[in-house]
């Protein structure tokens, strides 16, 4: 639905010269939900915004739809961008408009006209839960009903696909439950892709498909969170499951094992002391819901040294699981 | 020396208060509508075409939107920083070449536009400059034109500061409109020389001064009304901050 092809952008102001992205690349597949995390600074916000090509990348082609954004005269721009809907950290609504005039901005740049662009709105704002604030000014809302305005606001043209920008960054963590709620309910009945881009882990953990990790312009990970979840030495699933620093354990040897689906309810641990006799101490566990299934990451400590654990380890690998060493 | 006791003072009095008051909202009125109607895209344009700015390449020419915003901002400093005793003057030939004499009511509408014009497109920048970038990138995500940002979002939301620009151009009109009236333009101005100052009436003088207060009184009282009405609370602290202020102006008279 959504494909970034080798896109890089250089920002220049006055001697300095910042490469906001470089050569990036990927793929949003129809209907999922892919989270691109990062760190300030780090490009993701820019990388959102040449979805839509808000940002005009230097080099590299952005694909929407099928229809190749980079490639098209302005006034095509402005008609692909119509299924593109986008929302804003700080929600970007008219001031001196209500709430239902914030959504029919959309409908009325389209040329829908008064009826039809009021009964629509209406409509949407019932989908975000807002249909009783119709008449409200901006001024007079919460945040989180400022966001449900600019999801409404976005939905309310039925694009394809979703982008947004930190929409979630200035809310409370409550709030932000909800409104990630309101964006996976949305991506379930309206069969809407979104893109999403947030700093914050429990984001992707709570709705996203896919992610994608972004540092210093570069994506240096991505892919499904399950798969990267037992892929060795993923930045993402250690994120996903912080188990903090590791210990020094003298003639201990600590490994990390993550598991996902089949193997998060077996008896690993009961198993590994009584088939080997093993000592095991627990150092820290972190377990997740993530996509509907149980996923999680134990750290534990096994008496001796890797090599005198090696059977151990294999036997752990032979059930599904992903163990590293971390630390001996 | 004109005898306040003389049996048809007041009424004289009120005929010449009442012709010099019709040509005073005549000539600020015509001038303001001028000034409305060439500074707000004066104004816009002089944003849009600022680096980064919505016009900022006009047909695709960055250099000719370069070019554009170097000629109106040297206009209108150049309005702005001419004494308006000077520019009157100055002006008197194109004066006549717009409506074919420089005395006048009519004639004074000419150098009062001049000179609101760059005072006030100033204003409308100044408004516009104020509006959430955030907004523009909104709009321009759900696929508007230029046209429909500027339509749509830059005048809706900049109207409450753009109102209370007005009302500050306004009573500069006001002011600079008496000074018209001073060397043959009518009006309050020309009211108060000729009475209050030549035929040394106080009362005359008297009577101006307190015409003026009310209208300019009036004006700004109904710019505070609007400006409130269309910001929606948006700024309550601006607002509690900007509205006293004004309300304490309007008292002074300053």
């Amino acid at each position: 639905m959504i494909s970034v092809q080798h896109v890089s952008k250089t920002f220049r102001s006055g001697g300095t010269v910042t490469a906001a992205l470089q050569d990036v690349s990927l793929e949003v597949a129809e209907g999922e939900i892919y989270g691109v995390i990062g760190q300030s600074g780090a490009g993701k916000s820019t990388l959102i915004r040449a979805v839509n090509l808000l940002e005009r990348p230097d080099t590299g082609t952005v694909t929407v739809d099928g229809d190749e954004l980079t490639a098209l005269t302005p006034a095509d721009l402005r008609r692909a961008r119509r299924k593109i809907g986008m929302v804003f950290q700080h929600f970007n609504l008219l001031q001196g408009r209500t709430v239902r005039g914030n959504v029919e901005l959309g409908l009325e740049i389209i040329g829908v006209d008064g009826d039809a662009r009021r009964r629509r709105a209406l409509e949407i704002l019932d989908l975000v839960g807002l249909a009783d604030k119709a008449g409200a000014y901006p001024a007079e809302l919460s945040g989180g009903q400022k966001q449900r305005v600019g999801i409404a606001r976005a939905l309310a043209g039925s694009p394809k696909v979703l982008l947004s920008d930190e929409a979630t960054s200035a809310l409370d963590p409550e709030t932000t439950r909800s409104i990630l709620d309101l964006v996976k309910k949305i991506n379930t009945d309206l069969g809407l892709t979104v893109l999403l881009i947030t700093h914050e882990m429990d984001v992707v953990k709570r709705i996203c498909d896919s992610a994608a990790l972004i540092e210093g312009g570069r994506i240096v990970e991505q892919g499904r969170i399950v798969s990267l979840i037992s892929t060795a030495g993923s930045r993402l699933a250690h994120e996903l499951f912080p188990l903090g620093a590791v210990p020094s354990l003298p003639g201990d040897t600590v490994i990390d094992i993550t598991f996902s689906g089949g193997s998060a309810d077996r008896p690993v641990i009961a198993q590994l002391a009584r088939t080997y006799g093993l000592d095991v101490s627990i150092l820290g566990a972190a377990i997740e819901t993530i996509g509907g299934n149980q996923a999680g990451r134990t750290r534990l400590a096994l008496p001796g040294s890797p090599a005198g654990n090696a059977a151990p380890i294999r036997d752990l690998r032979s059930q599904g699981m992903l163990v590293e060493i971390v630390g001996e | 020396m004109i005898d306040p006791s003389a049996p048809d003072f007041w009424s004289g009095l009120f005929q010449v208060l009442l012709v010099g008051t019709g040509q005073t909202l005549y000539m600020v009125g015509v001038s303001l509508l001028i000034t409305i109607l060439v500074g707000l895209p004066l104004g816009i344009v002089l944003v849009g075409t600022e680096a980064g700015g919505l016009f900022e390449s006009p047909f695709g020419s960055r250099r000719l939107g370069r070019v554009v915003n170097r000629v109106l901002e040297f206009i209108v400093n150049l309005g702005r920083s001419v004494p308006f005793i000077i520019l009157m003057v100055a002006l008197i030939p194109f004066t006549r070449l717009v409506v074919g004499t420089f005395i006048g009511p009519t004639a004074a509408i000419v150098p009062l536009a001049v000179v609101a014009i760059p005072f006030f497109a100033r204003m409308v920048e100044i408004a516009i400059k104020e509006v959430d970038t955030g907004l523009i990138e909104a709009a321009e995500s759900l696929g508007a034109t230029r046209w429909q940002i500027v339509s749509k979002v830059l005048v809706p939301e900049a109207l409450s500061p753009m109102i209370l620009g007005l009302s500050t151009t306004v009573t500069s009109i006001i002011n600079f409109s008496a000074m018209v009236g001073t060397v043959a333009g009518g009006g309050l101005g020309d009211v108060a020389v000729r009475y209050g100052y030549q035929r040394y009436s106080t009362i005359h003088m008297v009577a101006v001064i307190i015409v003026i207060f009310v209208i300019v009184m009036v004006l700004q009282g109904l710019a505070t009304l609007l400006a409130r009405r269309f910001a929606h609370k948006s700024r309550p602290a601006r607002a509690e901050k900007i509205l006293p202020a004004l309300r304490e102006s309007v008292i002074t008279g300053a």
